[in-house]
């Protein structure tokens, strides 16, 4: 959905001009809005599907460039016959919620801090400007000989990543929250706690949950990461592995189940956006 | 209660923006401050309920608290300053749960405000399905609800169009008569200071000085009715002000 400009043909002044030289005011409205068209977001995937498919089978496509994705399906039943996908799944799965639950909450924390008092944030956000940018992937040697080589490293490298960017949108949340609403609550002697609970909190939460979409993106693109050393199951390891052994077809069905995860948790997002925002337009 | 303001001077970085200025909130008395834009009303009225400090002078309350007041200085905002994810009988909850009042009297104390600002039937809905009217009647509900001494009321229906408008002063008018409560009312509009004012406080620009005081003896219940005299003071008033306001206008402003 773009901002569809409308083109409809002017009418020519001379035709419907009457005769006392009265003619209509010519429509220059429209336009620019976005309607809701459902349908289209599916006849594009399989569209581009279909395309693939065809492509493939008629060797316009070699096979070694790209499997068709009859193949990566076939795949995938493997997989699911084998009973391989609930392991990888799982493991993953694990990795992501935990990493991404704790760096959250941990970032939360730490933005509401930097939002609230000025020693954390003289103190803190030029630590987390420094740190932000580091490629977790880049410190995985280290958090292998911190946390260990099992589940300790990769849960902390989806943790790390998703702590800072839950930091900056927290902390740009509470300094969003309308400074009227503090005044109110102060000039109704509230108490620090309650103003924070009531006021802020709530006014922070529409920059808290856009910060989710990013950060659960980014824990899926370094569950990747993480599982490149030491990882018998998940997904990531199921790509990387396919990925050294040319097995392009399994690699295709691993970067499918990953989008399929992205897909699911912006949906989970959007719900609970409907539930904890359902006072916004 | 009494309300005193005591020579009360402010600067904003090197501004000075309240210039030596005292008056009193007398018990049951409506008091407007009018003057033109940047003159300082509003940080005169935040210095009145303790939420800035003056450079010198000092803000000061007389006589005993009123019984079961819960916040004796309320405020009541240009925009109105509703929690938008709360319904209206949320955000009047608001201003009471920090007071350890019981759940049942605490829902007593909300139907009775809603009640009396007739917004009985909107008690479930939110601010954003409310007018500008409506919201600020919410805002009163609010300020009721615990029970003030003196509302500090900072350009109440500003925000609202001038039909609205009307029909809130007919309502402030109403409730006065029935609670007598005391308000200290900056505004910009003449018309609400002459519908309301008992005392009316002109300032003068930056740096906001008291420029003249006038008083109404006119009862509030009868002005609606008596329209005419009222145009004439409102004029009095706006010749004090003209100078002041053609001067204010064109000022640069360096302060927020």
């Amino acid at each position: 959905m773009s901002h569809d400009a409308t083109h409809e043909q002017p009418a020519t002044d001379a035709a419907t001009a009457n005769e006392s030289g009265q003619r209509p005011v010519p429509f220059r409205g429209g336009g620019f809005v976005h309607r809701s068209l459902g349908p289209v977001a599916p006849l594009v995937f399989l569209a581009i599907l279909a395309v693939w498919e065809l492509g493939s089978r008629s060797g316009f496509i070699s096979p070694i460039a790209l499997p068709a994705p009859s193949e990566a399906f076939g795949a995938l039943v493997d997989l699911f016959q084998t009973g391989m996908l609930w392991k990888h799944l799982g493991a993953s799965l694990y990795r992501l919620v935990v990493g991404w639950t704790l760096g959250s909450l941990l970032g939360i924390a730490v933005g509401l801090f930097i939002g609230l008092f000025s020693l954390a944030r003289a103190g803190l956000l030029p630590l987390v400007s420094a740190l932000f940018p580091v490629p977790k992937i880049a410190l995985l040697p280290l958090f292998i000989i911190w946390f260990g080589i099992g589940e300790g490293s990769k849960v902390a490298t989806i943790l790390f990543g998703t702590f800072f960017p839950t930091v900056i949108a927290t902390y740009g949340g509470v300094d969003n929250v309308d400074r009227n609403l503090i005044r109110m609550g102060q000039s109704f002697g509230m108490s620090w706690l309650s103003i924070v609970r009531k006021i802020i909190l709530p006014g922070a939460m529409p920059a808290i949950l856009s910060g989710f979409r990013i950060s659960a993106s980014i824990a899926i693109v370094l569950l990747v990461a993480a599982e490149m050393i030491g990882a018998e199951f998940g997904v990531g390891a199921y790509i990387l592995m396919a990925g050294a052994l040319f097995a392009l077809d399994q690699l295709i069905a691993g970067v499918a189940l990953l989008s399929l995860i992205g897909l699911i948790i912006a949906w989970l997002i959007g719900k609970l956006e409907k539930r904890l925002l359902s006072w916004r337009t | 209660m009494q309300l005193l303001l005591q020579n009360i001077t402010h600067h904003y970085g090197g501004t000075t923006v309240l210039d030596d200025i005292s008056l009193t909130v007398d018990d049951g008395e409506i008091v407007c401050i009018v003057g033109p834009s940047g003159c300082g009303k509003s940080t005169l009225l935040r210095i009145a309920g303790g939420l800035e400090k003056p450079d010198q002078g000092q803000a000061l309350l007389a006589g005993p608290e009123p019984d079961g007041s819960l916040n004796p200085l309320t405020y009541i905002f240009q925009d109105f300053a509703l929690l938008p994810w709360r319904s209206v009988e949320g955000n009047v909850s608001l201003v009471l749960e920090d007071h350890g009042i019981a759940a049942a009297e605490r829902r007593a104390i909300i139907a009775d405000v809603l009640a009396r600002t007739n917004l009985s039937d909107f008690a479930k809905a939110l601010p954003r399905q409310l007018s500008g009217g409506m919201k600020q009647r919410v805002a009163i509900a609010r300020a009721l609800a615990v029970k003030p001494a003196i509302m500090l009321m900072d350009e109440p229906l500003s925000a609202l169009d001038s039909q609205t408008r009307e029909l809130l002063m007919d309502d402030l008018v109403t409730l006065w008569t029935r609670e007598r409560f005391s308000a200290c009312y900056v505004t910009h509009n003449l018309n609400e200071a002459v519908r309301l004012g008992r005392r009316i406080i002109v300032l003068s620009r930056r740096p906001g000085r008291i420029r003249d005081v006038v008083e109404i003896d006119m009862p509030l219940a009868e002005r609606a009715d008596r329209l005419a005299e009222l145009e004439t003071l409102q004029r009095r008033v706006w010749e004090i002000m003209r100078e002041e306001a053609r001067e204010a206008d064109r000022e640069i402003s360096d302060v927020a």
